[in-house]
């Protein structure tokens, strides 16, 4: 029984491919795509699991000379005779095609491998090894500075893009001799390796050199966790469109064989049984869509792994790896999500069933209007969602509170789209005059049930591209505006010590228009843990800072020591806006006079002025200064303070590279969110192709009549693109309020509860206009294939519709 | 009438189907016309022929070979949307079911053909709602009318536009006996107001034997 029943079931998908198409790619697409965005938050987590306890040279525990100079080579020899676990670096900058290279000299075999390119652990290491140690010498370099250097050292260079830009990788007696410090190094990093039994401390070997602990991590987890928050809000949205698309496909399955299911039950068939067949069917589906699924959200994944590493990188410094791991939990989550939604989009049907009588008719419109129960219901749930946004827009606080609001806001606009069209359909129906523009209306309006899925699809995908590109566009503004206005100064210079500081300022005064100290000590200001900042009256500051609201005459009232600027993080957080008091030091009051903009930064900071500050914190390190100077003149300058230093090239940057890096990674952070966005898009065309497909077949009896009474079928079939093109506008036309609402909750809720800023909202209607026009032509392709075919289709076909035995 | 060209003529139509490889003649060369205003019933055994015949008269499928001639025009001489506009301006359609169009409902299917011929009287469309028994109904959409009803629609559609002919291929072909004559005896009044003249398919030789005329189709020819 079991047999013969599911052999009449599946029966039906031989005769309706274009259902089963659509039942698979919709539980495809949703694997693929929930899949792939778990893939890539799994990779990161597994990489910050790893990471504790590596990452960049900051994060880890140094040694370096007491007196700014370098260290004597022996004086490395001698620690590592004592079982000091160490690994020697020296620096040399070399000017290679016009740009000043890293060079970074370590010893391969005892640096931690997390501090060597990835390019080094290839297929053949031993060899890669050996070339690296030996002369020419083989040479790890950013790509940016690759050719350049293979030119200026001859050596042989090979491009590593896990390199920041500008710098190379060398080994470190070559370095030393290129950069003539022949038994000099910079540094000595302790490395991860198991010390000596209690090696002897660190002045009775060395005893000029001090022990620099790791700075303190921050946790990587928690300091990303908006950012794979976003990716899965993303993730989820894809796996809803692709539930709508499957969900559709059930439901026409369920409604084209329910006289199958009539027949069944009355040949004898139990209910029970039945059920359970239909469950094996859907089962069976998921599995194989699934699978493919998840072999699609996995290349899908690697191809956007890069990007993401990138700007994890960029962002929070935290390093993962650009490849993809296979992990058995990334298939077990996929083939999960495959049979949980293939479950959700068969369970409202199967439910259906369950209470359907016997000898339920079999008729397709009477399940259509007996679902209108059900589609009021629908617009009702999504009345009540969006009621339920908009209060949480008004009382709801925090970052769960906001993407809660961002899925009831779609998801209840998604409800209630098929009810809005209809009234659209409608109105524009009683507007028409000609018989055939009135049929045009009334058809359109009867076939939505059909094609409502797809065209929620469509909205989710237009409206989170409107949304989250308005984001973007509007934070790339800002972010660009603010950089050129922050990073006003044309070098930003760090000395060592205070005595190098001293020197570098007498040397930095005849030679640049002004050296601004950048000085500042950490407090806690109203509860938020900040830094405070002494700066100087200077234009520099009255003409470029990123104010967003200021008391007038702030900058007089700050020069003058009675008021204090703050940044945006500390206001929000804090409640402070201007013309509030501030402590920064027990019986140490400042007004606030002024609030500015601090994007990318995680705390929050106060600016005062520098006679007061230095009266407060008189052993403030006096380190960082910011220099004013020619721009043609600032390259130059930048080499003089290495040359005549030896200062590290990290301590000397010029605002130009600053600003690029800044951007790239900007850039790079948002690539993924680009990348899904066509690809959400990418989906909704494609349910628009599977719903019309699935429908070509039930159009014939819409369509016969109309053109046997005498319109052509080229007529026909012009009206039935036309009628995907009016849904997809009006669809559209919904699209762009709910994409602005969108945007504005990720602006002025999420990315303030994320972030703590919060950014101005521009509007692009060019690129609104661009995107209608690619949802358009999305709909006019997908519904191009089924007018073809009505246009070419033999009348012996379109004239079966009237024989007695359709 | 001796000067007038017949209302209808077909010469020597022949049509053959190939399926499943094997081919097969359905029409083998049927002559036939109609004058202004005659009736005609054709019958012939399930299969053999009629319905295609009828959409050949028609214009909505072309004969492999022969002529029909509506008022003089040889529809193979038309483009597609020419015969599409003798269809919306001449003939009127019943098909044994699924004549309807599914989104309108009853008056706008009623008063459909007639409005895209350019030809609608809101009035004359009411008095045949009337004559059909559909004055209460008109607002009812096809899944809502009972298959007797439908085919009352459907009559009413073909002679809201006052078509010079009406083909009808087994128009009561589904109902019982009861409603079947009564909706037949409806039609053939109405057609005779009209006017008009009638192709009709029909199984039933009591049926046919209502009509001035009665032909048979019978291996792929016409008999009288
Ligand atoms: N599109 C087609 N392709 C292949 N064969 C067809 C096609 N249309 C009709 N036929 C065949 O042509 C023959 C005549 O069909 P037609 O529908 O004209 O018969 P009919 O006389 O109307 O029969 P009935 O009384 O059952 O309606 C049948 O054998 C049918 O199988
Ligand atoms: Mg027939």
């Amino acid at each position: 029984m079991t047999r013969a029943g599911l052999q009449a079931l599946l029966s039906h998908w031989w005769r309706h491919p274009g259902q089963l198409v659509m039942l698979l790619a919709g539980l495809m697409l949703a694997t693929a795509l929930w899949s792939g965005v778990q893939a890539i938050n799994a990779e990161a987590r597994a990489a910050y699991a790893q990471a504790a306890g590596r990452v960049d040279a900051g994060a880890r525990a140094r040694i370096v000379p007491r007196a700014g100079e370098r260290l004597d080579e022996a004086q490395y020899v001698a620690l590592r005779r004592a079982g000091w676990p160490v690994s020697p670096v020296v620096e040399a900058h070399l000017t290679a095609g016009g740009a000043t290279v890293r060079l970074i000299g370590i010893d391969p075999i005892t640096t931690p491998s997390d501090l060597i390119p990835r390019a080094f652990s290839g297929t053949d290491s031993a060899e890669t090894l050996r070339r690296f140690l030996l002369p020419p010498h083989l040479v790890f370099a950013a790509p940016d500075v690759a050719a350049a250097l293979a030119e200026a050292t001859g050596a042989e260079v090979r491009a590593a893009d896990d390199l920041a830009p500008g710098t190379a990788v060398a080994d470190v007696g070559f370095v030393q001799r290129l950069g003539g410090a022949e038994g000099l190094l910079d540094r000595l990093i302790v490395t991860d390796a198991p010390r000596a039994l209690a090696p002897p401390p660190l002045e009775t070997i060395a005893p000029g050199l001090v022990l620099q602990p790791a700075a303190p991590r921050a946790d990587l987890a928690r300091l990303t966790a908006s950012f794979h928050l976003n990716l899965s809000a993303f993730g989820l949205l894809a796996f809803a469109v692709g539930l709508f698309i499957a969900h559709g496909a059930v439901g026409l399955a369920f409604e084209a064989r329910r006289g199958m299911f009539r027949t069944l039950r009355a040949l004898g068939l139990p209910l029970w049984h039945l059920m359970l067949l239909i469950a094996l069917e859907l089962a069976l589906m998921a599995l194989v869509a699934g699978a493919a699924g998840m072999v699609a959200g996995l290349l899908i994944a690697g191809a956007l792994l890069p990007d993401v590493a990138a700007s994890l990188k960029g962002l929070y410094g935290a390093e993962v790896p650009g490849t993809l791991t296979l992990r058995a939990q990334t298939w077990v989550a996929g083939m999960a999500a495959a049979l949980a939604g293939a479950g959700l989009a068969g369970a409202g049907a199967l439910w259906q069933l369950a209470r359907l009588p016997v000898l339920a008719p079999a008729m397709p419109r009477a399940w259509a209007r007996a679902s209108a129960h059900r589609r009021a219901l629908e617009a009702t749930g999504g009345l009540a969602l969006l009621v339920a946004a908009a209060a949480l827009a008004r009382f709801g606080s925090g970052l769960m509170a906001g993407f809660a609001l961002m899925a009831a806001l779609l998801l209840g606009a998604a409800l209630i789209l098929p009810p809005l069209l209809d009234l659209c359909l409608r109105l524009a129906g009683r507007a028409a005059r000609g018989p055939l523009s009135q049929w045009f209306w009334a058809d359109a309006r009867q076939g939505l049930p059909g094609l409502s899925l797809a065209m929620m699809a469509l909205l989710l995908a237009l409206a989170a591209n409107i949304g989250v590109g308005t984001m973007v566009e509007s934070f790339r503004r800002a972010f660009t505006g603010w950089l050129d206005q922050r990073l006003a100064a044309e070098l930003y210079v760090r000395a060592r010590d205070d005595a190098e500081a001293e020197r570098l300022r007498a040397f930095l005064a005849g030679r640049s228009e002004a050296v601004l100290p950048l000085w500042r000590v950490e407090a806690t200001v109203a509860g938020v843990p900040s830094f405070v900042y002494g700066v100087e009256d200077h234009p520099t500051y009255r003409e470029n800072w990123p104010l967003l609201d200021a008391l007038p005459g702030v900058w007089d009232r700050l020069a003058a020591g009675e008021a204090a600027l703050i940044n945006e993080q500390l206001a929000r957080r804090a409640g402070l806006s201007p013309g509030d008091t501030i402590e920064i030091l027990p019986g140490w009051r400042l007004e606030v006079a002024g609030i500015y903009s601090d994007y990318g930064n995680p705390t929050g900071q106060v600016m005062v002025a520098l006679a007061p500050f230095l009266a407060h914190f008189p052993d403030a390190p006096r380190l960082s200064h910011a220099v004013r100077v020619a721009p043609e003149d600032a390259p130059a300058l930048a080499r003089a303070l290495i040359e005549e230093f030896g200062l590290p090239a990290e301590n000397v940057v010029d605002q130009a590279a600053l600003k690029r890096w800044s951007l790239s990674i900007f850039e790079r952070t948002f690539a993924i969110t680009a990348a899904l966005n066509v690809l959400t898009l990418g989906v909704a065309g494609v349910a628009i192709v599977t719903s019309l497909a699935a429908l070509s077949g039930q159009r014939l009896v819409q369509l016969a009549p109309v053109w046997a009474v005498g319109v052509e079928r080229r007529r026909l079939a012009r009206l039935e693109l036309l009628r995907a093109l009016a849904l997809a506008a009006l669809t559209a036309a919904l699209a762009l309020p709910l994409g602005l609402a969108l945007a504005w909750v990720l602006l002025a809720i999420v990315n303030v509860e994320a972030f703590g800023w919060r950014l101005p909202m521009q509007l692009f209607p060019l690129d609104w206009l661009r995107l209608v026009a690619l949802a358009l032509l999305a709909a006019a392709l997908a519904a191009l294939w089924p007018a073809l075919r009505l246009a070419r289709m033999a009348p012996a076909r379109l004239v079966q519709v009237f024989a007695a035995a359709r | 009438m001796e000067n007038k060209p017949a209302l209808l003529s077909a010469r020597n139509i022949r049509r053959a189907f190939t399926s499943a490889g094997a081919r097969l003649e359905v029409l083998r060369g049927v002559d036939l016309s109609l004058r202004h205003g005659e009736s005609l019933a054709l019958t012939g055994e399930s299969g053999s022929g009629k319905s295609t015949l009828v959409h050949i008269l028609a214009g909505l499928e072309l004969p492999d070979a022969g002529e029909v001639e509506i008022e003089g025009t040889p529809l193979n001489r038309l483009s597609e949307a020419g015969r599409a506009r003798l269809r919306r301006e001449t003939i009127g359609i019943v098909f044994q079911q699924f004549n309807l169009i599914p989104s309108l409902d009853a008056g706008a299917n009623i008063a459909f053909q007639a409005r895209l011929a350019g030809r609608h009287d809101p009035d004359h469309v009411t008095r045949l709602a009337g004559r059909l028994g559909l004055a209460g109904h008109l607002h009812k959409y096809p899944e809502e009318l009972s298959g007797g009803q439908q085919q009352r629609v459907a009559i009413g559609r073909a002679l809201a536009a006052r078509p010079a002919l009406i083909l009808a291929d087994e128009p009561t072909g589904n109902l019982d006996e009861a409603t079947a004559d009564e909706v037949l005896a409806l039609m053939l009044e109405l057609v005779a107001e009209a006017g008009a003249a009638l192709l009709m398919v029909t199984h039933s030789v009591r049926l046919a034997a209502r009509l001035d005329r009665q032909l048979q189709l019978s291996r792929g020819r016409i008999f009288a």
